[in-house]
């Protein structure tokens, strides 16, 4: 365990050592807070038309369900688009530099080093959401959101990006080239995501299948406030898979050499 | 005690070590030698678990690097051909991260970076980034890195490649003196082996062609003696002379220059014929001007073994001594 402390540590260091982590939360901060401001506006807007031609009076829109939901389902989208630069560099900038070497011949085991590397990327990952957290204790301040949902929603929001951690650990381990790694890890994801627009077109068979397999899909229940195991299962197991194949993409590469 | 056996490695068709075998003994520093693509850092990285070997095993410390490489890899400290360091830690961060994963106990870990610091001579550079380190001061980063844990067993590739004359002399002293129970060192340059090494393995093209002690090995490949003679004859030939003198079998001039010719002087091996050289010379009323014994170099040791044809540099190998050297083997 403490090997895999001292890994992660040694992870987490090396995004802020570098530029990555500052222009990763730098840029997510921006997008962030402008879907907030536009949303808010939107929702501003709306809830005083609301107020003005309401049924019965003025009444409240619902905080959680017109605001922070489709917010941070926008977030989902940007950890999308954001990931492949966190966790492009985990193995491919080892190889590249031969540290690799040391790693490999002290006295760890695969299962330690990946580990580490993904309970790294997931820390950073971590403080890049908690940026976003200040917006949703903003509306805390000046309206009544249900705590609950927000916290389901952000759970699923971890489960998500680890699911993206550990692919993107996997394509990492692949190659030596950096943008390698970011671009199909890239691709990948996107693919994951839209892969239940294939949905409408096909067999009730087959509709099941893609919606099931996108990962984006699977994130709309725990934005509404839901906790359903089947999905906690999808993430658990995607995450599981991803770092099972890491750890034999690894290992084969060690024979390979 | 390090102890490979039979070890074969192949990639894909290629094989880049073939059954290859030797041992290391406790105090030892060995030498592991061979031209660019022999098959050093293969045979290192298979010792230090960092690749598997395809048959064959290796035993470091007692422990069976396929069975048991966790126990291996805590006994080992290993540097690889170029310092694993990380461009964005400072030195003292370095060695704090490694001394943790290669298991120093937490009570230890200050103490026992501050000990591989002064004795690599790095701590005025505690608080400098590895990435802004000089050459020199990487390697010397990179030895600290490995004996940070005091390891039983230790293996360097390559230590000085690419260090200036004078950072070479330093690691080469500095290896001495941090060599390990049991120590391998990999290189291509010859004069590191005679110098730093107990004894040395010859490897080339994945084979083992030779394993003896740098003396040996020198003594071992004359098949004959060979003495340089110089004589300031004033224009005469002096090959029929020397010729003459008994025990001698070959005479060959190797250079001529105002008057003054340089012979070599081939013998029976066993057979000192200095004396009546300089006496059937001086009985001619020549000038003697040099007379020494030939020895071949470990260079041309290392290419007689690692090349098929004679080495035409330095002419004094006959390809018929090679071959017994190497039948000798």
């Amino acid at each position: 365990m403490s090997n895999i402390l001292a890994i992660a540590r040694k992870e987490l260091k090396s995004y802020f050592a570098s530029p990555i982590a500052y222009i990763v939360i730098g840029v997510f901060a921006l997008l962030y807070g402008f879907f907030f401001t536009v949303m808010l506006s939107f929702f501003v807007r709306e809830s005083m038309q609301m107020g003005q031609f309401g049924m019965g009076g003025p009444q409240s829109m619902n905080l959680n369900q017109m605001l922070i939901r489709p917010l941070l389902q926008d977030v989902a989208i940007i950890v999308l688009f954001m990931m492949p630069a966190i966790t492009m560099r985990t193995y491919a900038e080892e190889k590249r530099s031969g540290t690799i070497e040391l790693l490999l011949t002290s006295p760890l085991t695969d299962f330690q080093i990946i580990m580490g590397k993904f309970l790294g990327a997931l820390a950073f990952y971590c403080v890049m959401l908690a940026v976003s957290m200040i917006h949703i204790a903003i509306l805390f301040i000046y309206g009544r959101p249900e705590l609950k949902v927000v916290l389901s929603a952000y759970l699923g929001l971890v489960l998500l990006g680890a699911s993206f951690i550990s692919l993107g650990l996997l394509i990492s381990s692949l190659t030596k080239n950096q943008i390698v790694a970011a671009v199909v890890t890239f691709g990948v994801f996107l693919f994951l995501w839209v892969i239940n627009w294939i949905a409408s077109f096909s067999g009730p068979t087959m509709d099941t299948l893609a919606n099931y397999l996108s990962i984006i899909q699977q994130y709309d229940d725990f934005g509404k406030g839901v906790l359903d195991t089947s999905h906690i299962i999808y993430y658990l197991s995607f995450i599981t898979f991803g770092l099972f194949l890491t750890a034999k993409a690894v290992d084969s590469e060690r024979w390979r050499g | 005690m390090i102890e490979v056996q039979h070890l074969t490695k192949r990639y894909g068709r290629v094989t880049a070590v073939e059954d290859v075998s030797f041992r290391v003994e406790r105090g030892e520093i060995l030498g592991f030698l061979g031209p660019n693509g022999a098959g050093k850092t293969t045979t290192m990285r298979i010792l230090t678990g960092f690749i598997p070997a395809t048959e064959g095993n290796a035993i470091v410390a007692g422990f069976d690097v396929f069975e048991q490489p966790i126990e291996a890899k805590r006994r080992t400290g290993y540097l690889p051909e170029s310092p694993p360091l990380y461009p964005d830690m400072t030195v003292l961060e370095y060695l704090q991260f490694v001394a943790r994963i290669k298991g120093v106990p937490p009570v230890e870990r200050a103490h026992r970076v501050r000990t591989v610091m002064d004795r690599t001579r790095i701590a005025d550079m505690a608080d400098r980034l590895c990435s802004k380190l000089s050459k020199g001061y990487r390697q010397r980063v990179g030895l600290a890195q490995a004996i940070i844990h005091n390891p039983d067993v230790l293996i360097l590739d390559e230590p000085t490649a690419g260090l200036d004359p004078k950072q070479i002399i330093e690691t080469r002293q500095l290896i001495k003196q941090l060599a390990g129970d049991h120590t391998i060192l990999s290189t291509h340059i010859l004069p590191e082996v005679s110098q730093t090494c107990q004894r040395v393995v010859i490897i080339n093209k994945g084979h083992v062609v030779a394993v003896d002690t740098p003396d040996a090995l020198t003594a071992r490949l004359r098949g004959s003696e060979t003495m340089y003679v110089q004589v300031d004859a004033g224009g005469a030939d002096a090959t029929a002379a020397l010729s003459r003198v008994g025990g001698v079998t070959r005479v060959a001039e190797s250079d001529r220059r105002d008057g003054v010719v340089g012979y070599e002087v081939e013998s029976e091996r066993g057979h000192d014929v200095r004396r009546d050289l300089a006496r059937a010379i001086v009985a001619s009323g020549w000038g003697l001007l040099e007379l020494r014994p030939l020895r071949m170099s470990l260079e041309e040791i290392f290419l007689s073994l690692t090349t098929e044809e004679a080495p035409t540099a330095g002419g004094s190998v006959e390809p018929a001594g090679v071959q017994t050297a190497e039948s000798a083997l």
